[in-house]
């Protein structure tokens, strides 16, 4: 009887789990390729083929604005690995107890705030009437305003600012762990600053390095705020196309083959990420 | 480079220099945005015009202080309400995904818990346009089986709910589930000793015992949800959440009263994201 109960019990508890996930996770993404898959011919009519996919290799408009996306977000990926890394370096091997735990909360700070409060202040920052602008012009080193918004470089900026926390965290905890001995032992036989890093703080970060890029990538391809507000009207970014797709033309079947194109590209870099690393995605993911 | 080591001075000051350098990085954009709502002035930027809290208590036009603008106020309800939700049903759902994933073995577990990690790794536009592609295409099937009308699957709060629910959860499941991996089994074999029921004991041995982590999970969730925005955006119908709301006012141009509600936003977000961490400290 008691096996009978407990057998019970695990299904009720199995019940919420599934219902979640097969009714708002994985019945929505098949229908999403199935939709993909559907081309209209009439009104309420539809017929299964690749068009819409063919629509995006053949329009060049669709996909420059995806490798454009691509390529964006690896290079915000990097600049924030490289602006990330000596900060989380400094906090887990410079800091220690309460200066330590003060350094990681200001980290975290402006990452409970709104995405769109943090990008608003960028906009108040770089544009024409701006604070940037302003101050330049204060201490003569131009002459008239300068509009420091809507192009790429503004973009990058508010992308490495949006996800550099998600390089940090991850990166601070694998140096954490890096026992100071090695280091000083590096030296003992000789080491340069250079020779230590390179052989044995950068292996050893490895797993957090390889978990915050792909964390940050994901969040660079999936951005929409940033792109939109930063980046202007001319600014195309993959999310964008997929919104006017959906909400300003209407065109859900080429929109939904959007989305499952940045689906596959997004899916593909954390495969390749945890293959490359050896990690499986329980361990990356995983920590909360 | 460890305190151990000693180093040149120039070097160890260009460090210092580039982590202060990197953390007004971090301070500038936040604190111009709190500044500027005190700007005595019908545009967040220079010059400074004086010292106003018209933006905050105004009256009168163009200085309507947040607390005066109808449409800030009901859509701070607006996310309210949607926030309540999202944070009950994530919390409930996570804390049965704990039990489950802590205390039983099955066969697909390993499978089911990646599944469960999936929502983690979709890109919040994507969950937003499966579930509102989803929603409608079950939403026009019943209607043409039954004629009736089915709006609470068509874009609007329900979906906004659902959305947001969607990928929270995994972050609930997650917090509790690493709380009860550290709970000790013997006392609730100890509580079942001394006469209390299965249920029983769960109820005052182990859900007090997570606690904390319950509570740090909802304050988590109450803050995701209060600042998704593309997820919502998808799914999102004539009410609009607050982040909806300053988007689209932002679009046709800002005044200082974004700035006002921005910074009620930073204190409420910071205060509750230090109430998160105390309370996952208080576990240790």
């Amino acid at each position: 009887m008691g096996s009978d109960r407990s057998r019970l019990g695990f299904y009720l508890l199995l019940a919420p789990i599934l219902l979640w996930l097969v009714v708002l996770i994985i019945l929505p993404h098949i229908g999403l390729f199935l939709v993909s898959i559907s081309e209209k011919i009439g009104p309420r009519e539809y017929e299964t083929g690749f068009d819409n996919y063919a629509a995006f290799f053949t329009e060049p408009l669709y996909w420059r604005t995806f490798a454009r996306t691509a390529i964006m977000s690896i290079m915000a990926t990097a600049l924030t690995l490289i602006l990330g890394f000596p900060i989380a370096y400094y906090i887990a091997k410079l800091t220690r107890g309460r200066t330590k735990t003060t350094l990681f909360l200001m980290c975290m700070i402006p990452f409970w705030v709104s995405e769109l409060v943090r990008t608003f202040g960028w906009m108040i920052l770089l544009r024409e009437t701006g604070v940037i602008s302003n101050v330049l012009q204060y201490l003569g080193l131009v002459n008239g305003p300068v509009e420091m918004l809507y192009n790429d470089a503004a973009i990058m900026v508010g992308l490495v600012y949006t996800s550099i926390l998600f390089m940090v965290v991850p990166l601070v905890t694998t140096l954490d762990s890096l026992d100071d001995s090695l280091i000083e032992a590096g030296y003992d036989l000789g080491g340069t600053s250079t020779s230590i890093m390179r052989e044995i703080v950068i292996p050893h970060a490895m797993p957090g390095i390889v978990s915050g890029c792909i964390v940050v990538f994901m969040l660079s391809l999936g951005n929409y705020l940033t792109p939109i507000l930063l980046g202007g009207k001319d600014s195309l970014w993959f999310t964008g196309m997929i919104y006017t797709q959906f909400i300003t033309r209407f065109n859900w079947e080429l929109g939904s083959a959007f989305g499952f194109l940045l689906l596959a590209l997004s899916s593909l870099v954390v495969f390749l990420g945890l293959k490359f690393s050896g990690q499986s995605l329980s361990e990356t993911m995983g920590r909360p | 480079m460890i305190p151990t080591v000693p180093q040149p001075a120039f070097a160890k000051w260009c460090y210092r220099a580039y982590v202060t350098a990197f953390f007004i990085y971090l301070a500038l954009p936040l604190t111009v945005v709190c500044v500027f709502a005190f700007n005595n002035s019908v545009f967040p930027s220079l010059p400074w015009e004086g010292f106003t809290l018209a933006w905050f208590f105004g009256t009168e036009a163009p200085f309507i202080g947040v607390f005066n603008e109808r449409s800030i106020m009901r859509s701070i309800g607006t996310s309210a309400f949607v926030a309540f939700w999202v944070s009950a049903f994530a919390v409930t759902v996570g804390t049965c995904n704990a039990f489950l994933f802590v205390r039983h073995d099955f066969r697909g577990k390993a499978l089911l818990y990646m599944l469960m990690l999936l929502p983690l790794i979709i890109p919040g536009v994507i969950l937003g346009i499966s579930i509102l592609v989803f929603s409608s295409s079950v939403a026009n099937t019943l209607e043409d089986a039954t004629g009736l009308w089915f709006d609470g699957l068509r874009p609007g709060l329900i979906l906004v709910i659902l959305g947001q629910f969607s990928f929270i959860t995994t972050f609930a499941t997650l917090v509790i589930s690493a709380r009860l991996q550290k709970f000790d089994p013997s006392l609730e074999e100890a509580a079942l000793n001394l006469g209390a029921s299965k249920i029983g004991a769960i109820r005052q041995i182990t859900l007090p015992f997570l606690l904390p982590a319950i509570v740090a999970s909802a304050v988590v969730s109450v803050l995701m949800s209060f600042e998704n925005f593309n997820t919502t955006l998808m799914l999102v119908g004539s009410d609009s959440p607050l982040t909806i709301t300053m988007f689209d006012k932002l679009k046709q141009g800002s005044t200082p009263v974004l700035n006002a509600v921005s910074l009620l936003l930073i204190i409420i977000s910071a205060a509750l994201g230090l109430l998160s961490l105390l309370f996952q400290n208080a576990k240790r």
